[in-house]
Formats: structure tokens, sequence, C-alpha cells
């Protein structure tokens, strides 16, 4: 499937923007960042986990620690694809018992990635809370899951695919809405 | 081709480098979800598997049956009364009656050569080689590449010697096979009885005495000495066979200093391996048992998903 | 009762024939062979384009009549035979019972001429029940129509006892066709030892397990003056051996099967059971040297061992299957296609391979187009193809490795004493 770029809806600085307020609403809403860590979703949470871990850190000069979820052992939706995809590690060294785990991603479109990866976290441990973080919540969800904190709220059809790019694996910033081109 | 587009996985023969190295990446976040408080993923929920064992292997059947069993998949083992196999059903006929239980995947054991290869022709089931006969080992020579992997960081152009009954064993066969992929000078080493013909076909060096092969080695990987060879007449006694290739400390100084010690279980102490050896920091042995549950679970986790339709046959 | 056989290449290799020619058959024997005959009354059979020999004759066949009649039986074994472009086959005493007496002999002649379609041979054992123990009655067997004895299956290990039938049966001037394979070198073996048997992991049967035998038994035909017929002989040092007996001037003689000229080790690897026959497909060095043993007269016929097998017994594990091949139904268009086309065997020894060739060792005074004679007659389309589709044999052993293979130059029909009994891919019934 060709796709081509419709929209960009978020660049480089809009993107530090969305993660600096993200950072000071979780401190503002968890009353400091005792017993917190972030854990971004494989693959593109992953860095962005990581970001926000450093701005949270940074408003509270603390070091909070960050750790990388992979789902694809708890995907629903195997026996529906073709091939398996590849399964990578889940790196949280650390306990979450206890702990208020900001759970982190970069899209929330139908809400069964965000199911896999609170039962994938639920299996390392007990948190006393998860909250959602993600960078932009495109609708359309199939599951009663809510994120707590939004970078923005992008209403979308179906069709559309929303695709965030992130430096570290795309080697650039951006939140980018596409669409299938028709050939004919 | 991947693993996880071929409906059976009977050799390592039949596997590329790419499909190994899938399965034995696959196979490391399956190595931390054993190390979990919680063993157990989702992933295989509702899918189920059946062993049929030919041959009594209690390590190798446990090994699947919790692998199965850590990825959520159901698991059953049949119970095989092997002294009437040559009077009972057809195999066809007890393939048939599994099959239309509703398994997806069977893990066969049989001490027959090319009996799981059969097998696959005649059911829909997924076979996966538990051994075969005298042919192929795969998953153990997974397990044994993975832990190698593990220890020196890589495949490539390692010197890997196999001792003992190279003629009778599958998990040489297999060995061999797997290693050559990464470029690996395989030496064998064996009484001459126990060395099969024209084996430097496969690519492998082979000796008689045990001191050259492991010059230089950076993985010696001793195998298990079946007591029938020597009833049948293929060494004197298990003495003299001690005498010449039992694989001890002392035997190893002109190996790496780093050598690494594997043993497919379960060992004859004072026969192909000495105790001192066996229980040294150098033999690594009881991690090639929890790898190998990690390994089945990679190729549990790539063979049972996926679309079943649009797999290659 | 006339028939002419008109135009066909004539290849009659005794009578040194290869020319275009008519055969005239009356009242079942060869009548007139030459150029342009007419008769007016007879049945036409267009057969240019083909070729035309004497009737072939294949001295190693298993008919598993009586006792395995759900394997093959006399009246499927020589349609089979006919659809095979054989007019003659000999058939094996392994059978339940053992043909080891007179009444069994007996009763597969009298059979065969009821309910078969071409002339069947029983061969005798040389041993009661094949056991390797005592003699059978030479005598009866002979006098029952046997024309030689064997104990095909299965190897005679004493050599006191080989001696014996040896010395014997040299009485009567009859090979002993002797299956060559020391019992205790190829025990447990499933394939050739080589490297495919250490690459497939099975259990291989070494060259010298057949070698050490075909050795003993030329040796013990040097001490007794007997006659020795070496029976699918299948390996290089094997035809070394024959070579050295034969230029001593002992009476030895050998015969391959198409299966080990054409077939190597290596296809076991599917460990598909239709690969498995005793002695095993070799490896390429052993069917390069049984080439050229063919073509320097070291090989004195050709005959398929055709060992038709039921479903079941090759529906199995590779160690639980039973060994042989359906061969009767394949083996001169294998031989057409792989060794004939090929160029490397010229199509006047192939004539001779299966028509004087075995029937001067059984001394048996047919393979030839002669006057008077019993008009049995072979005719090749040489430029017929078709696939081996096992589905479609008459015989009831579909076990062949040849399926699915595309082959060109096949039998197009079969006279048997001047009666057309296969023509064109059917059997003509009565």
């Amino acid at each position: 499937m060709n796709l081509r770029d419709k929209n960009i809806i978020m660049d480089e600085v809009g993107m530090k923007r969305a993660l600096t307020r993200i950072a000071h609403e979780v401190v503002e809403k968890n009353k400091g960042v005792q017993d917190l860590v972030v854990v971004g979703i494989r693959r593109r949470g992953g860095p962005l986990a990581q970001r926000l871990a450093e701005r949270i850190g940074a408003i509270e000069e603390v070091e909070v620690p960050v750790g990388i979820v992979d789902i694809t052992l708890y995907r629903d939706d195997l026996t529906m694809l073709s091939t398996q995809p590849m399964v990578h590690r889940t790196e949280v060294n650390f306990d979450i018992n206890g702990k208020v785990v900001i759970l982190v991603d970069d899209v929330l479109y139908t809400g069964r990635t965000v199911r896999a990866a609170m039962d994938a976290l639920i299996d390392l441990g007990r948190p006393k809370r998860i909250q959602l973080a993600v960078l932009v919540d495109r609708g359309h969800r199939e599951l009663p899951i809510k994120a707590d904190y939004i970078g923005k709220n992008v209403p979308t059809s179906a069709q559309e695919i929303v695709s965030v790019l992130v430096a570290e694996i795309d080697g650039i910033d951006k939140v980018v809405i596409q669409e299938p081109i028709n050939e004919t | 081709m991947k693993l996880d587009r071929r409906k059976d996985l009977l050799g390592i023969k039949d596997l590329s480098r790419e499909e190994i190295d899938q399965i034995l990446d696959t196979a490391i976040p399956m190595k931390d979800v054993i190390k979990r408080d919680i063993k157990k993923v989702p992933t295989l929920r509702g899918k189920a598997m059946v062993t049929i064992f030919y041959e009594n292997s209690t390590r190798t059947r446990t090994s699947f049956e919790i692998a199965g069993k850590y990825l959520s998949a159901d698991t059953v083992n049949l119970a095989v009364n092997t002294s009437s196999v040559q009077k009972g059903e057809s195999l066809r006929d007890t393939l048939k009656t599994i099959e239309v239980m509703g398994f997806d995947l069977m893990v066969m054991r049989h001490s027959m050569s090319g009996t799981p290869h059969y097998a696959a022709r005649c059911t829909k089931m997924r076979v996966v080689n538990a051994g075969d006969g005298q042919n192929e080992h795969p998953t153990q020579a997974l397990l044994d590449m993975f832990t190698i992997r593990e220890h020196k960081g890589t495949l490539e152009n390692l010197k890997v010697a196999i001792v003992g009954d190279i003629r009778h064993s599958r998990v040489a066969r297999s060995n061999i096979y797997g290693l050559s992929r990464y470029g690996c000078e395989i030496r064998v080493v064996g009484p001459a009885t126990l060395i099969p013909p024209e084996v430097e076909k496969l690519g492998v060096k082979s000796y008689y005495s045990l001191e050259a092969a492991v010059k230089d080695a950076d993985v010696v990987n001793v195998l298990r000495v079946q007591r029938e060879r020597q009833q049948a007449g293929l060494f004197p006694s298990l003495d003299e066979y001690a005498e010449l290739y039992m694989v001890s400390p002392e035997r190893l100084k002109g190996a790496k200093d780093d050598v690494l010690v594997l043993h497919p279980g379960p060992m004859n102490r004072g026969v192909e391996i000495s105790s001192s050896l066996a229980d040294s920091t150098q033999a690594v042995i009881n991690e090639q048992v929890t790898n190998g549950v990690a390994v089945r679970m990679a190729i549990l986790f790539l063979m049972m998903g996926g679309a079943k339709d649009e797999i290659a046959g | 009762m006339k028939l002419l056989v008109k135009g066909g290449r004539v290849i009659d290799p005794e009578n040194g024939r290869d020319e275009l020619l008519d055969i005239l058959v009356n009242n079942g024997k060869i009548a007139k062979i030459g150029k342009n005959i007419r008769a007016k009354d007879a049945q036409i059979l267009d057969a240019q384009g083909k070729i035309v020999c004497p009737g072939f004759i294949d001295i190693h066949v298993h008919l598993r009549e009586p006792g395995f009649e759900y394997k093959e039986d006399l009246a499927t074994g020589t349609r089979a035979a006919a659809a095979g472009g054989f007019t003659t086959v000999c058939c094996m005493p392994n059978t339940d019972p053992v043909i080891d007496n007179m009444a069994v002999a007996r009763f597969i002649k009298e059979q065969s001429q009821r309910r078969g379609v071409i002339n069947v041979l029983p061969i005798g054992s040389i041993t009661k029940k094949q056991g390797g123990e005592e003699l059978s009655e030479y005598t009866d067997l002979l006098a029952a129509g046997c024309v030689a004895f064997s104990d095909d299956g299965r190897p005679v290990m004493r050599s006191d006892v080989m001696r014996n039938a040896l010395e014997y049966s040299k009485m009567f001037g009859v090979p002993l066709l002797t299956h060559s394979e020391d019992a205790y070198l190829s025990a447990g073996g499933q394939m050739h030892e080589g490297f495919y048997s250490t690459f497939y992991g099975l259990k291989g049967i070494p060259a010298a397990a057949e070698e050490a035998m075909v050795a003993r038994d030329i040796i013990l035909t040097r001490l007794t003056g007997g006659k020795l017929h070496i029976c699918h002989a299948s390996t290089a040092g094997t035809m070394e051996l024959i070579r050295q007996a034969k230029a001593e001037g002992l009476q030895v003689t050998c015969e391959v099967t198409p299966h080990h000229l054409t077939l190597s080790d290596e296809l076991v690897g599917s460990y598909d059971t239709d690969t498995k026959v005793a002695p095993p497909l070799r490896s390429h060095e052993h069917i390069e040297a049984l080439r050229a043993a063919l073509l320097d007269g070291t090989v004195d016929c050709l005959a398929t061992d055709h060992a038709p097998h039921h479903l079941e017994s090759k529906d199995c594990e590779y160690d639980m299957a039973a060994a042989g091949i359906s061969g009767l139904e394949t083996a001169v268009a294998v031989i057409m296609d792989r060794l004939v086309n090929t160029g490397i065997l010229p199509i006047a020894d192939l004539v001779r391979l299966f028509t004087v060739g075995p029937a001067d060792i059984i001394n048996l005074p047919k393979g030839r187009l002669n006057i008077s004679d019993a008009a049995d007659i072979t005719i090749i389309d040489p430029e017929l193809t078709r696939i081996v589709e096992p589905e479609k044999f008459y015989s009831k052993g579909k076990n062949t490795p040849f399926k699915g293979m595309q082959l060109t130059g096949w039998p197009w029909a079969t006279i048997v004493a001047g009666k057309l009994v296969y023509i064109d891919g059917n059997i003509a019934e009565e």
C-alpha cells in the first residue's frame, strides 16, 4: 500500500512542547514523583518514555526509572496475521510493585495495544496505579480505555493513518496524517 | 522462508541461517519470561499441542510441555506403548485420531529416522521433530547454539569439537548442519567404529585423538555414550572408551582457556565426561536445559501463531 | 489366424538383423521375415516408426502367488509384464508355500496358463522353505518346469550349503540365482552406506555386504564347477569380481536392474519408502560402474526384480517398510529414456540384454526371431512420451520411485505365441 502525507499535525517543536506539558501534568497530578516510573510501549513509545522521564526528572531534580514493555506476546490479533511479528525483550529493570506507572505510547487508537501493555505490566508485578500518556489520541476506541495525558487530540477517519516519527528511530521528529493512494 | 511460514520443523538441514537467527533471537525474550515470577504469557491461548514420544525421553518431553504451558497453549502428552508399535494401529491412523481431536501442533520423537517426515505428510498438524533415530534433533542443536551464542557473543567462525558416538548421534548431525551455517570449524572425534562413513563431506574434520580435536577449541560438545553400542561390539568396554575419550579438565588443556563444555544429558559421569569437568564453571549443562525451554517456546510461538491458510507446505 | 507386423525396424541381435522388415506370424509361429510381405488373409499391425524385437524376457520377478495374492497374483502380474513389453518372466520362489516342491511349481505353470497372458517359468528354491539348510528336490522341480534355483529374498548364509547346492545343481546344468548379501554386514540397514546414509541418518548397508558374498560364491563356483548367476548386482566391486571370474572362464553371469542403473541413494532423503529396495539404491560411483559393465559385456542381462507390495507395507515408517519396487511396467521405458535416448546404451544392446541375454542364462530357446519358433514379439514406440502413473499400473503393486517421471520410449505392443496381448496401452482381454 502506498501512502501519501496528507497533513503534518506536529513538528519537532510541537512534540517537545507537548511532552513538556505532559511532564508537568504528571508531576502535578501525582503531587510529585514519589514511586513514579515511566514505561514505554515498544516501539515508538520507548523513546517517548525516555524523553518524558528526562523531563519529569528535570522538573523534580531526580532520576525517574524508565523501561520498555514489548507487547507481542500479549496481542489479541496474532491469529489474524499472516506472519508472526518479531518478539523483543521487555526491559523493565526495576520493581513495579506498588509503583505509579506512567505507560507511554505514541498513538491511542483502538485501545488494544494499551490493553495488552497493561496485561504485560501486571504480569511483571502489581503497580499501585497505571496512568496512560499518549502523544496523539485519534479516536475510534474499541475498548473502554481513556488516556490520562494527551499531547494532541486529532479527529481522523478510519482510512487515515497517523504516523509518529521519532528521531531515535526515524531520524526526525514529526507527526503526520497519511492516506492510501488509490492506484487505478 | 522463515519458520513461521513452514508447516513443520523436521531438521536443521532444511533451515536457512535467517531462520535459525529468527528462532535464537525470539528465544531471548522467552528466556526473560521463564525468569519472571509470573512465568506465563497468553500468546498461545486457545492453541493445543500434543507430544507423542515413541522413545523414552523425560527431559525433552518435559521441556516441550512446560514451554507450551508458559505460552498458555494446552499441552497433552500422549502415552505410547513403544513395544506395541510393531503390531498396533498404523502411524497414519494414530495421527488421524490425534488430528481430529483438534491439535494444532504435534511434537514427535521416534526411534526410526525420517518418521517425523513421514508423519508430516500424513497430517495437517504442524510437526516438530523432537529427535528421529540417528537423523536429527533440531531443538537440541538450536538450544546448543543459543547457549554458545550467549557465552561467546556470536556463532561465527568458532572452533567446535563434538566428541563421542558421531555415527549414531542425531545431536551431532543437527549441530553440524547448524554450526556450519556460521562458518564454524567443526571437528568430530571418537573411535573409528563410531565415526560415520564419508563424514568429512559434511564439511567437518574427523579425528581419533581427543587432544588433537580439542586443540584451540572454543566449544566442546560431549555426546552421551549409549551402552548398547558396546553390546553391539563397536568398542570393547566402557573403561577403554573412557581411557580414550572421557573429556576432563586435563585433556582440555590444549583448548582455549574459556572453552565452553556442552552435554545434551543425561550424563554418564566417568565415561564420556569426568565429574570434575561436569561440575566446573566451564560446563554449562544446566543452563542448556533452561535454554532448551526458551528455544522451544520460541519455536512453538513462531509455528502456532499466524494465519494457517497461508502456510507453505 | 495370421498376423502381419508391417514396416517396423526389426532388431534381432542374435541374427544380426537391424532393418525395416515385415514379420508374418501364422498359427502362433513366425512364418516369414522379409521385405514387403503380402498376406491377404492376415491381420495387419502397422509398425512403422516402431522397433520390433524378439519377445522380452525377465528372469527375476516376484508374482507373489501363492500366498501373497494381496500383493500380486498370476493374472495381474502377467498383465503388468505384458504392459511392460515382456513375453516371458521367471518367478521367484519366495511364495507361501515356497516353490520347493513339484506341487507348487505345477500350480504356477497351470494357473499362469489359465489366468495369465504371457509365459511364466517358475524358479525353484535352492533350499527347502528357503531355510538355507537342506537342498530342495531339484529333479522334481525341474520335471515340474522350473528353469533355475534361487533363495532370492534372502542369502544362503551357510557356505557349506552353498557349496553343496552348486555342486549338486551342476548335474542338471541349471544356474543358481543368488541374492548376495551378508546378513550380518547388512543387519538393520535401510540404505546404501556412504555419504548419504551419514547425511540422512539412516543405518547403511555397505557395498561389502554384497561383494563379500559374491566373492564367496565365485570361489565356491571355482571349487565346484557349478553355474552361478548373481541377481541384482549393484556395486562396482561386484562387477570387478564378475569380470575377473568371466576372464578366468568360470560359469558366472549377472543381471542388473533398471533402478540400480538410474537412481541413486541421494533420493532416499525424502524418506519416501518407495526408494527402499534390496540391494539398496547405490551412489553415483556404483551407477557409473554398472553402466560401464553393461557396455563391456560383464552384465549378461537386465532384470526388474519386480517386487510389488501392498500399500500398507509401504505407507509407514521407513525402517518398517517392505523393500522392493514394482518394476515390470517401467523397466523398458526407464532404460530407453535414461540410457538409450541419452546415447549411453545402443538400442541393439538394450534388445540383447532383454532377450538373448536372459534366455541364455536359463538355457531357454527364446530371445531370437527364428522361423517356426513361437512368435513372441515385443514392439517399442521410441517416440512415445508418458508420465509414470502407478495408479494406472496393471500390477497390484503401485510402489515405484519412478512415479511422476516423464519417460520417452515405451512398449507399444506385446505378442505372445502369435497372440496380440497388449497394444497401445491396453491389455487385449478375451
